[in-house]
């Protein structure tokens, strides 16, 4: 086997039952089972998580950040979106 | 302002970015010099963790109590997940795993002179936890501010761990301190050694570290060599005054007007003899290194064996 250097994993961990999984890092292992095990040794001493998810890096597909402006700005705009752009007398409760 | 920002150059944009304390991350575009600086920081960064478990790895097997070993234990791990954590944040920027351990195995790469001191007693497990990771924390808390986002949020876990390392080989000191007389000056003869090479982990002196001004300029670097030494000083002379211990050094005192202690001259020939390979351990912390990652060449060989007979066989079976 000429591969020296094992696969590159996100690592993904949930801190605890209600949350979601977050991305915390990266790390090299040759298989899954192996890449869930090493996240658990590295990131998770310190009770840190209550569940693991590992995805080998190559199948993770970005936005580019040279296409974030066309990407992202057209939100910009759109202020109506946001609850805060109605107003509501004062009277009115609950809303 | 668009059009403003359209007769800006990369360079320009990048530094406009860095100076309003927006992250860069990955993908983003960033100018080559940058790049280099990072990967050569971060990775010797990742390789001192990773050498740094040596000289406390050969005091396990010593500790003095179930519960010392068990602290050393977990230290000693943290230190791996610490480089781990590094190498990782290093290998956004463009380069493999097998680069950086090849570089630092050749001798290319450097990683911390402290860690070519020796750890002659059980008191230096004081003093590398109490002084050294001190030191480290001067360092790395500001690196939690560091411009460079997977640098930054590995400082951010690496920062949060190492507050345990310092404390235990405070406790450490304090325990030796209070104990027997013999005991007591096994932890003054510590401080006595790792003293001046912890004031070494800051780098030169500013005036002699020609490459600071660009990192404070990226906020690679958020404080200069000498400004972090003071803060140092300033913290730990009043902790061993606590321990009832003497700083190695008669030109420490208080300077009122300043209000920091003045300090003697660290010794550059030994610095510099330290860096250039001349160190008491540098041979033996670089042949434990290489020898563990040969002796270890059949285990990932075989894990990845492992793995292509396991997708071959799934790949049958589906």
């Amino acid at each position: 086997m000429n591969q020296s250097e094992w696969p590159l994993w996100e690592v993904f961990i949930r801190s605890k039952q209600g949350l979601d999984h977050k991305h915390v890092g990266s790390l090299h292992a040759a298989d899954a089972t192996m890449a869930v095990q090493n996240a658990r040794d590295v990131y998770t001493r310190r009770l840190e998580g209550v569940s693991i998810w590992v995805v080998e890096s190559k199948h993770i597909h970005a936005s580019n950040p040279d296409d974030s402006e066309a990407f992202f700005d057209p939100a910009a705009d759109k202020v109506y979106r946001h609850p805060t752009f109605y107003e509501v007398p004062d009277s009115i409760k609950h809303m | 302002m668009e059009t403003l920002e359209k007769v800006l150059t990369p360079e320009e944009q990048f530094q406009a970015r860095i100076d309003a304390d927006i992250r860069i991350e990955p993908k983003d575009w960033m100018p080559d010099a940058y790049r280099k600086t990072l990967i050569r920081q971060i990775s010797q960064h990742a390789h001192s963790e990773l050498v740094g478990m040596l000289p406390e790895g050969n005091w396990i097997t010593r500790a003095p109590s179930l519960k010392r070993k068990s602290i050393l234990l977990a230290k000693v791990q943290d230190e791996a997940g610490h480089g781990l954590y590094l190498y990782s944040a290093a290998e956004t920027l463009g380069t493999t795993r097998d680069q950086m351990l090849a570089d630092l195995h050749s001798g290319k790469a450097k990683y911390s002179s402290i860690f070519n001191y020796p750890t002659l007693s059980w008191a230096d497990m004081g003093c590398v936890g109490w002084l050294v990771d001190g030191a480290a924390i001067l360092n790395q808390v500001p690196l939690c501010r560091t411009s460079y986002g997977p640098y930054a949020r590995a400082m951010v876990r690496v920062c949060k761990e190492e507050s345990f390392h310092q404390r235990q080989g405070f406790e450490v000191m304090q325990t030796l301190c209070e104990g027997a007389p013999v005991q007591k000056e096994m932890a003054q003869e510590a401080l006595n050694r790792w003293w001046w090479p912890t004031l070494m982990m800051f780098g030169p002196k500013d005036a002699d570290s020609p490459n600071t001004a660009q990192s404070m300029n990226w906020r690679i670097k958020r404080f200069t060599n000498d400004e972090l030494r003071q803060k140092f000083v300033d913290m730990m002379v009043p902790q061993a005054e606590f321990l009832g211990l003497t700083v190695p050094d008669e030109k420490v005192k208080w300077n009122e007007e300043r209000q920091a202690y003045d300090f003697g001259e660290v010794n550059w020939d030994e610095f510099w003899a330290v860096v250039k390979g001349n160190g008491l351990c540098n041979h033996e912390r670089l042949q434990a290194r290489v020898d563990a990652h040969e002796e270890g060449a059949w285990v990932r060989e075989a894990a990845n064996a492992h793995a292509a007979k396991r997708a071959a066989r799934e790949a049958v079976a589906a």
